[in-house]
C-alpha cells in the first residue's frame, strides 16, 4: 500500500486532477476488492453504523399525529377536518355519478336516480363531436359503450367522480399556487424547489404518511392524488403566466387595469391554451394516481385491476377492468387535448358549437329524468351486459400452454445471463467504491461542491441501512434503462427519418403515456408470471416513450444547413450520422434517457407489485403494515436517486450545450 | 443659410397640421434617466452627470440618460431611433409603465411620478391610449371584445360600451368584422383594431410604440394614411415612436432623434436635413428625398432690394411642388409668408443644388 500512496504523492506533482480523482475512484472501488479482510468495514457496510433513519421518521409522524399542536388545534385534528371536509364534497359527485340518492329506509325509499348511462354516453359523444368532429365522437362513444357493455360501469363512475372532483382541486390549487408565485417573487424559489422534490419522489410514497395520517379510504386515495397531480399544474401556471408578451401586460395597465382586472381580464385569459395543457396534464396524473390510490382503499377500477393481480385467477376480469381504464384514460385525454386545441369561432360556427353543447347537455339531463320511469336507464340489466371475463381467462390459459415455454425461455435466458450476475455483483459491490465513483462523476460535471452534494444524496442509501434494496432498485433500473434505450433510440431515429414512422410513434407513445402505469402490470405478469423479469418488461414498456420522443425530436433538429455539410464534405449515411446528427441532438437524447430514468424509478415501485425485493417493495409492505417510518425512508431513498441522476444529467447536458453555443 | 422656415406653416401638407410653436405643451419630461442595475438611483443621485463610461464601471446600464421634451397639445411628436437606442424605454417612462429612475414627468402640470397608483389608473383610463408594434390584442375576445375593453375595465355597462366601441370600428373601418377573433384577421386589420381599441376611451394623449413595423410595406403606408387621416379628425397629442426615418418625416410635425438612451437633436424634418446636430443625424437623413422635405421658405436666401423677381410661391410649399415653376422661370422666384411678407427668393441654381444635397 505505500508503494501506492508513494507513487500517488509523486503523480500529484505532474498530472492534472483528473488524473488523482480517477486513482481515488479506482482504489475505493479495487481495495475492498483486493483486500476483503482488512477493508471489510468498506465492503459491506457494517451494520452498526446504521443510522436509524426510518425509526426517526416514524418517531417524526408519530408525533405529528399525537402532539403537534397550534395552539387551537391539534394536528390531527387538522388532517381530520381537511378530510372530513374531502369527504363531504366526494359525496357530492359520487352520489350524482355513481350511487344516486335513497331518502328513507328500505321500504318507503325514494330513490333519485344517478346520471342515466344513456345520458352520459350521448352527452360525451355530442360533446367529443362539438370538440374534435367525427373521430373523436367515436371514440367517446365506443369508450364509454365499452365500459357500460362489459360491465364496468360502476366501478368507472366511482373512479369518474373521484377524477372529476381530484381534477377540480388539482387544477384550482395548481392555478392559485401558480399565480401566488408568479406575483411573489420572493415565493418562487422556494415553490420550484419543492416542486422539483414532489415531482421525483415515487408516487407511492406519498400513500405511506397519508394512510398513516388520515387513513385508508377514498379520501386519503383523494388527497394523495391531489398531491400527486398538483404540482405540474403549478408549474404550467407559472410558465404560462411568464409566456404571455409582456405587450399584454402593458396593454393591461395602459388601460388602468386594477392589478386583479390584470390578471383575471388579460393574464390568466390570454394564457388559455398553456393552462388547458396543464388541466390535460392534470387528468392523465389523476386517472394514473386513483388507480394506484386503489391500494389504500380508493376502489372503482383500480381496485378490480389490483384485486386481479392478487388472485391467481383474476386475471382475465383484470384485463377486463384494465381495458376500461384505458378507455376511460383515452377518451378523457382526447377530449381535454381537443379542448386545447379548440380556437374561438363567431357567427354560425360559433352557434352550432353552443348548439352542441346544450343537446349534450339535454341529452345527459334528459335520460336521467327519463330513468325516473325506467330503471334500466340508471343501470344496465345484467343480462344485457358482456362479460369477456372468460375469454380473457381462456387467452391467459392459451398464453400459458402455449407461450409459456418461449417465455419461459426467455425469462430464464435473461435472469441467468442478465439480470442475476448485475443483480449480484452491485449488492457485492463496496459502498465506499459507490460513494467514489459518484463523487468522482460528479467532480468531473460539477467541481467539488456538486460532488459534496451528490455523495450524500448516494450514501443515505448505506447510511440508512437500505443497502440490498437501494441496489437492487439501482440495478433494475439501469437494466431497464438500457434496454429502454437500446429500444428507444433505434426506434426514435427511424422516425426522425421517415414521415410515416414518426406518425406512427408519435401515435404509440400518446397511446403509451395515456395508460395508467398500474396497467402495464397486468399483461406482463400474464406473460412472465411473477419476478424481477415482469417488472423489467413492465418498466421497459413504460419508460420507453421518452427514449423514443427525444431521440426523434433532437435528430429532426439538427439544422439542414449542417447536414447538408456533412453530405458535401462526402459523409457516408452513417458518417453522417455518427459525426454531425448524433453529436449535435446528444444533449437532447440525454434528456430524454433523464426521462427515461425518472419514469422508471416511479414505475419500479409499482412494479414491486409483481415481486421485486426493492425499495418499492418495502414502501409497498409499509402501506400494509402502516410502518410510516419505513416507507417515507425508503420514498426518500428513491427520490434521491431521481434528484442525482437529474443533477448529473443536467449538468452534463447544460456544459455540452454551452460549448456547442446553444 | 436663412432660417425662416420656423415660422408657422399651416396646412403645408395634406396630412399634417402644423403647429404654432407657441401651443401649449402636454407632456414635458425633464432629464428623465432610466439606469438598469443595482443600486442605480444612488448612483444618479451621488452622479448626476455621470457619463457612459462611469455608469458602464458601476456595473449599471442606462435605457434613457438625461432626456428632456416637450411635447405640444396636439402634435405628432416622434421618437426615432435604431434598436436599442432607448425610445421603447422612454416612451414608457413617459407613460410610467417603467418608472424612471431620476427626472421629472408632468402631463398637463400634474406630476406623473408623485401620482398613487390609483391616480395612475385613473389618468390612463381616461387620458392616454397606446397602440404596440405586435398589437397586443386579446386573443380570447372578439374585435368588439378588444375594443371595448378599455371601457370594460371602467366598468361602463355592456351596452354602452359596444356601443361606443362600434362607432370606433366604424371609423377604423372594421364595421364588417366586429365579431371576428383577431386570428381571423390579417396583421394590418389586427392594428386597426389596436388602434381601435386605443381610441375607444377618448384619451387626449396617444402613444404609439412603432405601430407599423411588423407590417409589409405596402400595409404600412395604407395604415399611415389611416393614421394621418384619423389624426386630422381627432386632434390628439401624439408620441409616436419608429425607427423608420422616412415614416417620421411623412407622419412627423417633430422629430427627436436617440442615440445610446441620449435625445441627439429635436427639430422638424427640414431642420434634421438642413442642420444635422451631429454626423449620426446626417447619415439619417442623407438619403431622403430632400425634394418632399425642404420648403422654399427653408431654402430661400435674402432679396437684393430692387432686384427683379419672377414666379412668386409660399414659403411653406415644398421644393418639389414648385420646382417645375422656378426652373421654367426666368428670374428667380419670390417665397413669401402666409400674410404676403416677402422672405426671400430661390434661385435656380441653388434649388437644383439644394435637391440634390450639395446645397450646404
Amino acid at each position: 500500500m505505500s508503494d501506492v500512496a508513494l507513487q500517488q504523492g509523486r503523480l500529484h506533482l505532474r498530472l492534472p486532477a483528473g488524473w488523482i480523482v480517477a486513482v481515488l475512484v479506482a482504489l475505493a472501488v479495487l481495495v475492498p476488492y483486493a483486500a476483503p479482510q482488512t477493508f471489510a468495514w468498506a465492503k459491506a457496510y457494517p451494520a452498526t453504523w446504521i443510522v436509524p433513519v426510518s425509526d426517526w421518521l416514524k418517531a417524526f409522524l408519530y408525533w405529528l399525529a399525537r402532539d403537534l399542536t397550534f395552539g387551537l388545534f391539534t394536528f390531527k385534528e387538522m388532517t381530520r377536518f381537511i378530510s372530513s371536509l374531502f369527504g363531504y364534497a366526494l359525496a357530492v359527485p359520487k352520489a350524482v355519478f355513481s350511487t344516486g340518492i335513497t331518502f328513507g329506509d328500505e321500504d318507503g325509499a325514494f330513490h333519485i336516480p344517478r346520471v342515466s348511462w344513456a345520458g352520459l354516453i350521448a352527452a360525451v359523444t355530442v360533446w367529443s363531436y362539438m370538440l374534435g368532429g367525427l373521430r373523436l365522437a367515436v371514440l367517446g362513444f365506443v369508450g364509454f359503450a365499452y365500459i357500460l357493455v362489459f360491465g364496468q360501469w360502476d366501478s368507472a363512475m366511482v373512479t369518474l367522480s373521484q377524477v372529476l372532483l381530484a381534477v377540480l382541486c388539482g387544477v384550482a390549487g395548481g392555478i392559485g399556487l401558480g399565480i401566488l408565485a408568479f406575483r411573489v417573487p420572493r415565493l418562487e424559489g422556494a415553490v420550484v424547489a419543492t416542486l422539483d422534490f414532489m415531482q421525483t419522489v415515487p408516487t407511492f410514497a406519498y400513500l405511506v404518511p397519508l394512510v398513516f395520517l388520515v387513513g385508508v379510504g377514498p379520501v386519503s386515495g383523494m388527497l394523495a392524488t391531489i398531491l400527486y397531480a398538483m404540482p405540474p399544474m403549478v408549474r404550467v401556471t407559472m410558465m404560462a403566466l411568464k409566456r404571455v408578451p409582456p405587450e399584454l401586460d402593458e396593454l393591461a395597465r395602459m388601460t388602468g387595469c386594477q392589478p386583479r382586472q390584470v390578471l383575471w381580464k388579460v393574464l390568466v385569459p390570454s394564457a388559455r391554451d398553456d393552462l388547458l395543457v396543464g388541466v390535460n396534464q392534470v387528468i392523465m396524473l389523476t386517472l394514473n394516481m386513483i388507480i394506484i390510490a386503489a391500494m389504500i382503499g380508493a376502489g372503482g377500477l383500480g381496485f378490480d385491476v389490483l384485486n386481479a393481480l392478487r388472485q391467481a385467477n383474476g386475471l382475465g376480469k383484470g384485463l377486463e377492468a384494465g381495458l376500461a381504464v384505458v378507455a376511460l384514460a383515452i377518451v378523457l385525454d382526447r377530449m381535454s387535448r381537443a379542448l386545447v386545441e379548440l380556437r374561438p369561432v363567431h357567427g354560425a360556427a360559433a352557434q352550432h358549437r353552443r348548439r352542441l353543447f346544450w343537446a349534450g347537455l339535454a341529452a345527459l339531463i334528459g335520460f336521467t329524468l327519463l330513468s325516473f320511469a325506467f330503471p334500466a336507464l340508471e343501470s344496465l340489466p345484467p343480462e344485457w351486459r358482456i362479460t369477456t371475463g372468460s375469454m380473457w381467462s381462456d387467452v391467459v390459459s392459451w398464453v400459458n400452454i402455449n407461450l409459456f415455454s418461449t417465455a419461459d425461455a426467455l425469462r430464464t435466458f435473461l435472469l441467468i445471463y442478465i439480470l442475476v450476475p448485475v443483480k449480484t455483483f452491485l449488492i457485492g459491490f463496496p459502498w465506499v467504491g459507490l460513494l467514489a465513483v459518484v463523487a468522482g462523476g460528479a467532480w468531473s460535471l460539477g467541481g467539488w461542491r456538486f460532488a459534496l452534494g451528490m455523495t450524500a444524496l448516494i450514501a443515505f442509501i448505506p447510511v440508512a441501512g437500505l443497502w440490498e434494496r437501494g441496489m437492487t432498485t439501482i440495478y433494475l433500473c439501469s437494466i431497464s434503462v438500457v434496454i429502454a434505450s437500446l429500444i428507444g433510440l433505434p426506434l426514435g431515429f427511424l422516425g426522425s427519418r421517415s414521415e410515416r414512422m414518426h406518425k406512427f410513434l408519435g401515435a404509440m407513445c400518446d397511446t403509451l403515456q395515456t395508460l395508467p402505469s398500474f396497467v402495464y402490470l397486468l399483461p406482463v405478469v400474464m406473460l412472465f408470471r411473477i419476478g424481477d423479469v415482469s417488472a423489467l418488461v413492465a418498466i421497459v414498456l413504460y419508460a420507453m416513450v421518452p427514449a423514443i420522443r427525444f431521440t426523434d425530436h433532437g435528430l429532426r433538429r439538427v439544422p439542414p444547413s449542417l447536414q447538408e455539410a456533412g453530405t458535401m464534405a462526402g459523409c457516408t449515411g452513417m458518417q453522417r450520422l455518427a459525426k454531425v446528427e448524433l453529436p449535435y441532438a446528444l444533449p437532447e437524447i440525454m434528456l430524454g434517457v433523464n426521462q427515461v430514468i425518472m419514469m422508471a424509478l416511479s414505475m419500479l415501485v409499482i412494479s414491486s407489485f409483481v415481486g421485486t425485493n426493492d425499495l418499492g417493495k418495502q414502501i409497498q409492505v409499509a402501506i400494509s403494515q402502516a410502518d410510516p417510518g419505513k416507507g417515507l425512508s425508503a420514498g426518500l431513498a428513491i427520490a434521491f436517486l431521481g434528484i442525482l441522476a437529474d443533477r448529473m444529467i443536467g449538468r452534463w447536458v447544460a456544459a455540452r450545450r454551452e460549448r456547442m453555443g446553444f | 443659410m436663412a432660417m425662416v422656415t420656423l415660422a408657422p406653416t399651416p396646412d403645408s401638407s395634406p396630412g399634417k397640421t402644423r403647429l404654432s410653436a407657441d401651443a401649449p405643451p402636454a407632456l414635458v419630461c425633464r432629464n428623465l434617466w432610466k439606469v438598469y442595475g443595482a443600486n442605480a438611483e444612488t448612483f444618479l443621485r451621488e452622479n448626476p452627470e455621470a457619463t457612459p463610461a462611469e455608469i458602464r464601471a458601476a456595473g449599471l446600464f442606462a435605457a434613457v440618460r438625461d432626456a428632456t421634451l416637450e411635447i405640444r397639445q396636439g402634435e405628432i411628436f416622434i421618437i426615432m431611433g435604431l434598436s436599442g437606442s432607448g425610445k421603447s424605454t422612454l416612451v414608457r417612462c413617459l407613460s410610467r409603465l417603467v418608472e424612471p429612475t431620476a427626472g421629472l414627468v408632468f402631463y398637463e402640470h400634474q406630476n406623473l411620478l408623485r401620482m398613487t397608483p390609483d391616480e395612475l389608473i385613473q389618468l390612463r383610463r381616461h387620458k392616454m391610449g397606446m397602440v404596440f408594434q405586435n398589437f397586443a390584442l386579446l386573443p380570447h375576445r372578439t374585435v368588439l371584445g378588444n375594443v371595448a375593453f378599455p371601457l370594460e375595465v371602467q366598468g361602463l355597462p355592456k351596452e354602452e360600451r359596444e356601443e361606443r366601441a362600434r362607432k370606433v370600428i366604424d371609423l377604423v373601418g372594421l364595421t364588417e368584422r366586429a365579431g371576428h377573433y383577431p386570428r381571423e384577421l390579417s396583421g394590418g386589420q389586427q392594428q386597426r383594431v389596436g388602434i381601435a381599441r386605443s381610441l375607444a376611451a377618448e384619451p387626449a394623449l396617444w402613444f404609439l410604440d412603432e405601430p407599423f413595423s411588423a407590417l409589409d410595406p405596402l400595409i404600412r403606408h395604407e395604415m399611415q394614411n389611416e393614421f394621418l387621416r384619423l389624426q386630422r379628425m381627432l386632434s390628439k397629442t401624439i408620441v409616436f415612436i419608429t425607427h423608420d426615418f422616412d415614416e417620421a418625416i411623412r407622419l412627423g410635425d417633430r422629430i427627436a432623434i436617440m442615440k445610446d438612451g441620449v435625445i441627439i437633436q429635436v427639430g422638424t424634418a427640414e431642420e434634421l436635413v438642413l442642420k444635422p446636430a451631429s454626423d449620426y443625424v446626417a447619415a439619417f437623413t442623407r438619403h431622403v428625398a430632400r425634394a418632399k422635405v425642404l420648403t422654399a421658405g427653408g431654402v430661400c436666401v435674402p432679396v437684393i432690394p430692387g432686384e427683379p423677381l419672377g414666379p412668386i410661391v409660399p414659403a411653406s410649399a415644398r421644393l418639389a411642388e414648385v420646382a417645375a415653376a422656378v426652373l421654367s422661370a426666368d428670374a428667380p422666384a419670390a417665397v413669401v409668408d402666409a400674410n404676403g411678407a416677402l422672405l426671400g427668393k430661390l434661385v435656380k441654381a441653388s434649388l437644383i443644388a439644394d435637391l440634390v444635397g450639395g446645397g450646404q
